[in-house]
């Protein structure tokens, strides 16, 4: 139970969950790993995503008008858990609703739940003293965020205190799809690198915002460890039906494989 | 696993925090432009010629000192305390917010910044940003709620006539939350040009400490004139509370006077369940919403509350964190008075001192009109008049039914 890459590159899936229901945030997620998905990010819905863009805006407005918990998403996490007991699970949130259910029993719980890594979107490292003692004593991974505007002290701090992988934001701005990877990416995470260790011991780095398509998977692959699809995904999940969802997830995922596929030997 | 920027103890008191409040909760994108913009304000603080700069434009161009002017038919009426008002109502574009506006404006420029977002609830701080962009020649986008364009329609109307773009926000409540995190999203995508004008005592560091350091102003007047007046330092200091600029900006040179009580006044909207006020001292509980940590009305499960006012400028889930901390501390008491009364309020100053003050500042006022018969002739109440109501005729006439008079 802890996050590796079995693919090259690793796929990371973000998923609102409870949208369209909790059962099937459970389902497309299991449908996601079988497909190849490494790390599955569960993400908790909330009524004020600032770093979103309108695509899990949405998607969270509809979890949140069906009252989901983060209670609720760790009660789902722990079902993936079960039956997959191998992917990687993290949780991504903002950090209020942590704040409500409290620091410590959130860790212990998601601990608990068999997950295996935390996103906080609003979390910056130097705020992070009390999330940080507790993820250390539960010893769960920290995933910080690096962004293309962050200085390289920044970036060792990001690089020093994420277990896991770093998530690195491929460009300025919210999440959702754009048509071609910036520069940005590729700089930034050569940038990660020189801080994030090297050999058995590296810390991957994953790279997203704006993921959508095999192209777009196959260049991170050039530069980075995983990629990270997120709106694609959430987006998908909106135009299909709950029952459908799963295997239009699945073969969406095993269509960003395609490229890859060819690019080892 | 050491860094050189993790403090030590997380709950060490640093810049940004009050208390165990503020900080900087915000994505890691705009942590950068927050470090910078953290340096940039602490330089233009300690320059003169910035000083110099925003002094003169408070003066010539905003109207600065405003008066602080003895109500004295109120006082009569009311038959206790001696009702001051302090008339930032009388400065430019009709509010406090210009002061703010001013000294973030020139701070912009002093960073080459040429493009300007704002949020804005009441489109009192929309329009003195529009204001102050149109003085220096900067492009200027104003991010506005749809319930709140709609019931302040001329300032929707003001801003765009100064050459600002008023952008609709039609997510969540459709009210200044909603707005900030548009204006956010904005700043977060293009955050290489642009300077995000915060309106409020909110946010990340460094703006509750920029904005109300921006703001004091009112209470260091407002000091010196009542000194002049009556010789001696008031019994109590009212302001309303929304973000909380007014509020900070009227007590801060207050606070070591401990003598001095400070009282903030909160919307306490149509009805005490959540949702039907904006008294986040009453139903809120400690978070983190829109960047900084404070008292936030929120459900059981962290989702951020919807909020009510017949005011816009106070319609916000959350409080500025330099208030939380002087909640907390006991050193300033909160209150709310609910929209009746703010409405009674306006009728009330109008018609005896011929005064209409916005709807935001009419909740300070009606806290006056409840505590000033409760007290002596010898106790003085400071009220921060921190806007005109010019901009409420529309929601009077339909709440007071003017037309029907």
């Amino acid at each position: 139970m802890t996050i590796h890459f079995n693919h090259k590159p690793g796929l990371v899936v973000y998923l609102t969950a409870g949208d369209p229901s909790l059962e099937a945030t459970r389902g497309i997620a299991i449908a996601a790993i079988d497909a190849g998905a490494d790390v599955i990010e569960l993400g908790v819905p909330f009524s004020d995503p600032l770093a979103d863009g309108p695509v899990i805006q949405r998607a969270s407005e509809r979890a949140v008008a069906r009252g989901t918990s983060l209670q609720d998403v760790l009660r789902v996490a722990g079902e993936i858990r079960t039956a997959r007991p191998d992917a990687g699970l993290v949780i991504f949130s903002y950090l209020n609703p942590i704040i409500r259910y409290g620091m410590a029993r959130f860790v212990k719980d998601a601990k608990f739940a068999g997950v295996d890594g935390v996103l906080v979107t609003d979390m910056i490292v130097e705020e992070a003293g009390e999330y940080l003692r507790e993820m250390d004593r539960m010893n769960l991974a920290p995933i910080f965020l690096a962004a293309p505007t962050s200085p390289d002290e920044r970036l060792e701090a990001i690089a020093n205190h994420s277990k896991g992988f770093v998530y690195a934001i491929s460009r300025v701005g919210i999440t959702g799809q754009q048509q071609s990877m910036t520069a940005d990416a590729a700089s930034l995470v050569a940038r990660i690198r020189r801080y994030a260790g090297s050999g058995a011991n590296a810390l991957p780095i994953a790279v997203g915002f704006g993921i959508s398509n095999a192209e777009h998977v196959a260049r991170v692959a050039e530069f980075a460890d995983a990629a990270v699809i997120g709106s694609a995904i959430v987006e998908l999940v909106e135009k299909s039906t709950a029952a459908d969802a799963p295997a239009a997830v699945a073969r969406f995922i095993q269509g960003l494989r395609l490229r890859d596929a060819a690019l080892v030997d | 696993m050491s860094s050189v920027i993790l403090p030590a103890n997380p709950s060490e008191s640093r810049p940004g925090r009050f208390g165990v409040y503020g900080g900087r909760y915000v994505p890691e994108t705009l942590m950068a432009a927050l470090v910078e913009l953290e340096h940039e304000y602490a330089s233009a603080k300690a320059d003169a010629a910035f000083q110099t700069e925003l002094a003169g434009l408070l003066a010539d161009y905003a109207g600065r000192p405003t008066p602080l002017y003895f109500a004295k038919r109120l006082t009569e009426q009311l038959g206790g305390a001696k009702i001051y008002l302090k008339r930032e109502d009388l400065l430019h574009t009709g509010a406090h917010k210009i002061n703010n506006a001013l000294g973030q404006g020139l701070l912009a420029r002093r960073m080459g910044k040429k493009r300007i977002i704002a949020e804005t609830g009441a489109g009192q701080h929309g329009v003195a940003t529009a204001t102050v962009c149109a003085l220096l020649d900067m492009e200027c986008v104003i991010y506005m709620g749809d319930v709140d364009m709609e019931r302040q329609e001329l300032n929707v109307l003001r801003m765009r006539l100064l050459g600002a773009e008023v952008r609709g926000v039609s997510s969540g409540s459709k009210t200044l939350k909603d707005a900030i995190s548009e204006a956010m999203r904005d700043w977060v995508t293009n955050v290489r040009t642009t300077y995000y004008l915060l309106g409020s005592a909110l946010g990340a560091h460094p703006y509750p400490t920029m904005v109300r350091d921006f703001q004091r102003v009112i209470s260091i007047e407002m000091k010196e004139q009542i000194l002049t007046k009556e010789g001696r330092l008031p019994t109590a200091v009212l302001a309303c509370v929304g973000g909380g600029s007014n509020a900070i900006g009227a007590f801060y040179e207050f606070i070591h006077d401990r003598q001095v009580r400070l009282i903030g006044v909160e919307a306490g909207g149509c009805g005490t369940e959540l949702g039907q006020h904006a008294a986040r001292f009453r139903g809120g509980e400690p978070g983190v919403l829109q960047g900084t940590y404070s008292y936030v009305l929120q459900d059981e499960n962290g989702q951020i509350a919807n909020t009510h006012s017949v005011s816009a400028g106070l319609d916000y889930a959350s409080i500025g964190p330099e208030h939380a901390a002087l909640h907390d501390s006991g050193r300033a008491e909160y209150v709310s008075q609910d929209d009746a009364a703010a409405l009674d309020a306006v009728v009330r100053l109008a018609r005896t001192e011929g005064i209409l003050p916005a709807l935001e500042s009419a909740h300070a006022i009606a806290e006056c009109l409840r505590i000033a018969p409760t007290l002596t002739p010898h106790d003085i109440l400071v009220v921060n008049l921190s806007g005109r109501g010019d901009k409420d005729m529309g929601i009077l006439a339909r709440e007071l039914k003017l037309q029907d008079l």
